[in-house]
């Protein structure tokens, strides 16, 4: 068999050019964060400064001011939503690993990864009629339980996953001294487990912390200070959308500021997931 | 009725009655006969030996002892198992207090991903034992009687990961015996040992002899017959022969044991 010259020229070129592309698209995936990084300290980091993160909102048209009430209220709000979503999030999971064998189970995971999907927006209307309506008051209540939508499934999923990735074995060693079954998932299955479900915590808080969707109706913003629960609540993603859509200058500069900032905390939480997954490895070693 | 296996009498004429009896013990896994009408009398503070090739059912066995089969999805366990004359299978058996008179330790070391110390505790604890000095004095007792202390009395709130794989077998002993079980199963506990490894293990058995119950299920014949005074031969499920150990060894009584001996299969 003879196979010409072109021909081969040809197979090489195509083969360099596939690698070639592959590269490319891996930079690519890389481009829109570093894109994102750049802009927002480009735009933001001037701005972030000591009367930003300290001193509340000043009256429109008004120079300067802060959003100290809208970085605590993320917190706060996020924190609330952590509070209900951990135990329902890791008591499903656990369900889902041990006993999720069944059709039950199946229909639990396939609702879980249905509300994983759930478009943020439709859940914000979904809390805004079921709490808003009701309470007749946007609130910072109905903010944290829209949240705890976003991340009930994200942990449930995950603690799922790491659940039943620990060894029978320890199962089995837990029983055959004589603990109970649920004793042997608090005391060993669990903290065996620990590290993953951290992981996943983490990625859930980092999803809801940037999510201004679900808050637009349920949260609503504040211009003021509260920590009432069941009040309107300042928080950092609708106040960049406030912010970024007003007339002023101003507020625009603010609204950079903000982004970055809330940046800032998403990709601190991703580090830290990061980290507790090495922590992880190394335990198991 | 078939014929029950029953070990003779001890040296003086004195028959001890059985730490444990199985009678017409059969084993399903789904449509799969996995134990076969097992009839065996184990004597107390004596090692029993259980050999036969892969799949022959000694394992099962062992499971049915503590009842770890419950935990095998499709599992049906028949027939009787007394540990003191109380059947084990009756539903009013509390599960949770019978492996805690019969512990377990198994093929491949399985440590809890915590200290030493808190391996050891971890059955003491669950019993409600909170004290501080008790805790310390059982595990230091049960490290003990498992030939780990000296090794280990420096480091006791080191990860029990990073002790080598004979030292997290010893562990594991230590974790059961912390729980003053009468009957301890072990389940081929030096398969993944090397031979000094295995050797402590072995020593630690005739040790542990005086105080408990051991049955031992092991691949290795030779082990076998250094460890135990009884020794009962599975094959597919059935079990063939039970007798002592120098017996079983020299002249068993049927073909089938003398062609697994001789290592003429399995």
């Amino acid at each position: 068999m003879r196979i010409s010259r072109l021909y081969e020229m040809w197979r090489r070129f195509a083969n360099i050019a596939s690698l070639t592309i592959t590269a490319v698209c891996a930079v690519v995936v890389m481009a829109p964060v570093f894109i994102i990084l750049i802009y927002l300290l480009a735009n933001g980091i001037r701005s972030v400064n000591w009367e930003f993160l300290s001193s509340l909102p000043k009256p429109p048209g008004d120079e300067g001011g802060g959003m100290a009430n809208a970085i605590v209220g993320s917190f706060y709000m996020v924190g609330l939503g952590l509070l209900l979503s951990l135990p329902v999030g890791v008591g499903a999971g656990v369900y889902l690993a041990e006993f999720g064998r069944s059709r039950y189970g199946n229909a639990v995971r396939f609702m879980a990864d249905v509300l994983n999907g759930v478009p943020s927006i439709v859940i914000g209307i979904s809390v805004w009629a079921l709490l808003v309506v009701p309470m007749r008051s946007f609130s910072a209540l109905a903010g944290g339980v829209a949240l705890s939508f976003i991340m009930i499934p994200m942990i449930a999923r995950t603690t799922e996953e790491m659940v039943r990735a620990v060894p029978n074995s320890l199962r089995a060693a837990s029983l055959s001294v004589g603990a109970t079954y649920a004793r042997t998932m608090w005391s060993v299955v669990l903290p065996a487990a620990r590290g993953g479900i951290v992981t996943g915590v983490m990625l859930a808080l980092a999803r809801a912390f940037g999510e201004a969707a679900p808050l637009l109706f349920t949260a609503l913003g504040n211009r003021f200070w509260n920590l009432y629960l069941d009040r309107p609540m300042a928080n950092l993603p609708t106040q960049i959308y406030e912010y970024a859509k007003s007339p002023y200058q101003d507020w625009h500069r603010q609204a950079w500021a903000a982004a970055l900032v809330l940046i800032a905390v998403v990709l601190v939480l991703n580090v830290v997931a990061r980290m507790s997954t090495r922590e992880r490895f190394r335990a198991l070693r | 009725m078939a014929t029950v296996m029953s070990p003779r009498g001890g040296g003086a004429g004195t028959k001890l009655p059985p730490k444990i009896s199985t009678r017409n013990l059969d084993v399903y896994y789904g449509n799969f006969h996995a134990l076969k009408n097992v009839n065996l009398d184990i004597l107390p503070n004596h090692i029993t030996a259980l050999i036969g090739p892969s799949g022959c059912g000694k394992s099962t066995f062992l499971r049915c002892l503590n009842r770890m089969n419950d935990l095998i999805e499709g599992a049906r366990v028949e027939g009787s198992v007394l540990l003191d004359g109380q059947d084990v299978n009756d539903p009013r058996t509390d599960v949770v207090a019978l492996r805690r008179r019969v512990g377990m330790v198994f093929q491949q070391p399985n440590p809890f991903p915590m200290s030493i110390y808190d391996n050891v505790a971890y059955g003491p604890r669950i019993h409600g034992i909170r004290k501080r000095g008790k805790l310390n004095e059982i595990v230091e007792r049960s490290l003990r009687q498992a030939a780990l202390w000296d090794e280990v009395k420096d480091k006791l709130r080191q990860s029990a990961l990073a002790l080598s794989g004979g030292q997290q077998q010893r562990l594991c002993i230590a974790r059961v015996l912390a729980v003053e079980p009468e009957v301890l199963l072990m389940d081929e506990p030096a398969s993944a040992l090397d031979p000094a490894a295995t050797f402590r293990i072995e020593e630690l058995m005739q040790e542990l002899k005086d105080r408990y119950t051991i049955v031992i299920v092991t691949h290795n014949m030779q082990q076998a017959a250094r460890v135990s005074q009884y020794t009962g031969f599975f094959l597919k499920g059935e079990l063939y022969e039970f007798d002592e150990t120098a017996t079983i060894f020299t002249t068993p009584k049927r073909r089938e044991t003398e062609d697994y001996i001789r290592g003429r299969f399995g």
